[in-house]
């Protein structure tokens, strides 16, 4: 990629605004390039940039989906309450819990890609039932996280603390799981044919299936990815928590939508990059985490996010029509 | 061996009982260029699907390249060297050039990784094929139709093709690109491929095919060599009527002057432009794309603000800062995209039809009447001759001419002194294309100041009193219509 191209890139742009951000959060405070802050940031980070990954590749297809953070409760709540004590390491866990988000995800998947029902609609479905069984079902209430997980939660690859205030933060062992996926993520969509048939199915699903992509079965992947990722992430929430709250992760969408927006990910399909929906993230933790140091009160927060995701779209709005502006001018100058 | 590269005898085809072709047969020389024309739903997409493999007729046969074939599906038909250019080009907007034209190669080779120095490689083969300049890296939604269409081209002819049908391709491009597009087609032919060319306009089939194939409600009506046809027979085949067309003939010389411009200019638009029109004149603008035209009505109707300049009706000078405001002045606009901007597909004809009404029809509550709303839907249905069903049908039902003239009707049931339209006639069928002239010109009989933006010369040359000639945002020529020569007038605007 070029000089030009890459100022001239919504990441671009985000990323700016995080360093500038940081800075000021820095001179304001001090309190900002300390290690405890940042191994705070990456672990606020972490959780909601997994969920980026499966969201991404279905927004890129030019759908929508809202059921993840129902799944990923519903899937850590039924492993968390159903099999306790089953296992002695938390693989197990983590496999029920991937296989519960599995079938839900392909539920979705199929809905949408043979009925050709709006995403939004159904994984709005999708997601009700899913608390909906969670909570009547299940009886879903706080939980005490078993014993092999809680182990796993417990294990920190190292650990950071500020000399100032003497505080402490711990980098969980989820990071690798995050580093692992947002790989994967990457790799999928720039690196194999399914990727560019995600991408080409957001740019015309007629002309994708005429060009021969399975259409059908990419749809299927790509919401049952989403479902499986988000019944591993609801476990690995539980654990970074060390305890069971069901309804912890309610609203979670929003957020993750927000960030992949912000990372240009467009929201009618077709465009997005992994990048961009990790640095779109990561400012919002920042955001998110960094009022307080600012010594703004943490009320103001969805203020602030609200505002981020408005100037995020107008930018990129305004982008688009400079473009038209553009093909219009370069018309004009072929007429002569 | 044979000498038709595809011969397809006595294909019928249903879809649910309804008769979409009837025994139609359709020859192809190797290495010619042949039209196929016919009004909407004729079964000219029908029997491309037919021949590309995408639909089993229901019986007949296809012959290609000498191998008979009862079924035949999309696969065969590609190996045999059959492609299909559809009227979308079936391009991806949000991926670069280079992987829209490896993109199918690549699927169709199943791999599963991606190459970008394997896809580079193809689009560059590609490319070259037809000696085509473009940057790989580019995104298609940057680029314009003609060089899209140029792209959907050089992807066809990687599959060794033998015979390329366009649907329609000159349908969204300029002037300019369909000479491009047609200097790509000689080539092609020179290299012995075949190019079946659907389309519905005259000059374009005499220009550029040998032969042609004219179907109507899914029969043939004529096949032979375009220099056997001219226009009369033409439109006789296509609409099975005699079709007259005069030129218009303004004789209000003292007629007062309803609008009048004077130096408008509008940024990125159109610089300068003056004119003075009188009641019951017709008048065309014609010109490039992006040559300030769309812009300038636009203004008129209030949809964009002009920058400087005037505009008086009825000699009183008046703002027109919103389309509200134009519409209250008198001012009536037919945009050039009907589907996006003209009316609500999915709603009712009627609604469509009656919307600018509504506030007279609503009481004080706000509720419409309906019974008002249907007898003037049923009222302009009559007088525009709108084939429809029900007027509770979506509008999005109707074919291309219908819809267009629901727009009309929309407008005329308003009280109008300026009624601009924008490429009127573009993916209208002939006999409606008659129809809505025939309605312009009585209109104006009437006393309605009419504007005709197209790009069609003959369109503007037999429907209007003058024609205004725009180029690079400035009105370049104002010029009577009487004894002016299409040649003459095509020099100009180009």
């Amino acid at each position: 990629m070029n000089l030009q191209k890459t100022v001239k890139s919504t990441e671009f742009y985000v990323a700016l605004i995080i360093l500038l951000l940081c800075m000021v959060i820095q001179m304001k405070s001090g309190q900002f390039f300390t290690g405890n802050n940042l191994v705070d940031i990456v672990r606020a980070f972490s959780v909601p940039a997994m969920f980026c990954i499966g969201e991404m590749f279905v927004i890129i297809t030019g759908g929508v989906d809202v059921s993840f953070p129902a799944i990923a409760s519903l899937s850590m709540f039924v492993v968390c309450s159903q099999l306790e004590d089953v296992a002695a390491n938390p693989l197990p866990y983590f496999l029920v819990a991937m296989l519960i988000g599995l079938a839900v995800g392909i539920l979705n998947g199929v809905i949408i890609a043979h009925f050709k029902f709006p995403a939004l609609i159904v994984t709005l479905g999708t997601s009700s039932i899913c608390f909906g069984i969670m909570q009547g079902v299940f009886k879903s209430r706080e939980y005490p996280l078993c014993a092999p997980l809680k182990e796993f939660g417990e294990m920190n690859l190292f650990s950071a603390t500020n000399p100032v205030s003497g505080l402490t933060s711990n980098m969980p062992v989820g990071v690798v799981l995050m580093i692992v996926l947002v790989f994967f993520g990457w790799f999928i969509l720039n690196r194999t044919m399914l990727g560019r048939g995600i991408y080409a199915i957001g740019g015309d699903v007629k002309a994708a299936q005429r060009a021969g992509f399975n259409v059908f079965g990419i749809l299927v992947f790509i919401y049952a990815f989403s479902g499986c990722m988000a019944g591993l992430i609801g476990v690995l929430r539980s654990t970074m928590l060390l305890a069971v709250h069901p309804n912890n992760l309610e609203g979670m969408e929003m957020t993750v939508i927000a960030a992949c927006v912000l990372g240009g990910v467009r929201m009618t399909g077709g465009k997005g990059s992994v990048l961009g929906a990790m640095l779109g993230m990561a400012l919002l933790i920042i955001v998110d985490n960094s009022l307080i140091l600012l010594g703004i009160s943490t009320i103001w927060k969805k203020v602030f996010i609200g505002a981020i995701i408005i100037i995020g779209t107008a930018a990129s709005a305004i982008e688009v029509k400079r473009n038209e502006r553009k093909l219009a001018i370069k018309m004009n100058e072929g007429g002569k | 061996m044979s000498d038709y590269i595809i011969k397809a005898t006595d294909i019928k085809k249903y879809f649910g009982g309804v008769k979409a072709l009837d025994g139609v047969n359709i020859e192809i020389k190797k290495g010619e260029i042949h039209c196929l024309a016919g009004e909407n739903g004729c079964g000219k997409s029908t029997i491309i699907n037919i021949i590309s493999g995408f639909y089993t007729p229901d019986s007949g046969t296809i012959e290609i390249d000498g191998m008979k074939y009862e079924k035949m599906n999309p696969k065969q038909a590609i190996a045999n060297g059959v492609q299909v250019i559809y009227q979308d080009l079936s391009l991806f907007p949000n991926l670069t050039v280079m992987e829209n034209l490896a993109i199918n190669m690549e699927v169709a080779a199943s791999r599963k990784f991606v190459s970008k120095t394997r896809m580079r490689k193809i689009a560059e083969e590609a490319i070259a094929k037809i000696g085509f300049e473009i940057d790989l890296d580019e995104t298609v939604e940057n680029l314009t139709v003609g060089m899209r269409q140029m792209i959907a081209i050089s992807r066809a002819l990687l599959n060794d093709a033998k015979l390329i049908i366009m649907d329609e391709p000159t349908t969204a491009i300029t002037k300019r690109e369909v000479k491009a597009l047609f200097k790509i087609i000689k080539q092609l032919q020179a290299q012995g491929i075949a190019v079946l060319f659907v389309s519905h306009k005259l000059d374009e089939v005499f220009e550029i095919a040998e032969r042609f194939t004219i179907f109507r409600n899914g029969k043939n009506v004529a096949a032979g060599n375009t220099k056997e046809l001219d226009q009369n027979k033409f439109t006789y085949y296509m609409t099975g009527r005699e079709i007259v067309s005069s030129r218009y003939e303004y004789t209000r010389e003292n007629a007062p002057t309803v609008l009048e411009v004077k130096n408008l200019s509008l940024k990125n638009g159109f610089k300068d432009v003056s004119f003075c029109l009188k009641q019951g004149e017709i008048i065309g603008i014609t010109g490039l794309l992006g040559s300030g035209r769309t812009e300038l009505a636009e203004t008129l109707f209030g949809y964009h603000v002009a920058d400087s300049g005037q505009i008086l009706i009825e000699d009183k000078p008046v703002e027109i800062r919103s389309i509200k405001a134009a519409i209250e002045h008198g001012i009536g606009y037919l945009p050039s995209d009907r589907v996006t901007e003209g009316l609500f597909l999915s709603q009712p004809i009627a609604d469509n039809i009656s919307i600018e009404k509504w506030h007279e029809y609503a009481n004080c509550l706000g509720k419409i009447d309906r019974t008002k709303v249907e007898e003037m839907t049923r009222y302009w249905a009559k007088e525009l001759s709108i084939a429809l069903h029900n007027i509770e049908d979506p509008v999005g039902t109707l074919s291309g001419g219908n819809q267009q003239k629901c727009v009309l009707a929309k407008w005329l049931a308003i009280d109008l002194k300026v009624l601009i339209l924008n490429g009127p006639t573009v993916g209208v069928d002939i006999g409606a294309k008659f129809d809505i002239y025939e309605l312009v010109k009585r209109l104006a009989k009437q006393g309605l100041t009419v504007i005709i933006i197209s790009d069609d010369l003959p369109e503007v040359l037999t429907n209007c009193n003058r024609v205004m000639v725009m180029r690079s945002g400035r009105l370049v020529e104002t010029l009577s219509t009487q004894s002016l020569e299409e040649s003459h007038l095509a020099e100009l605007a180009n």
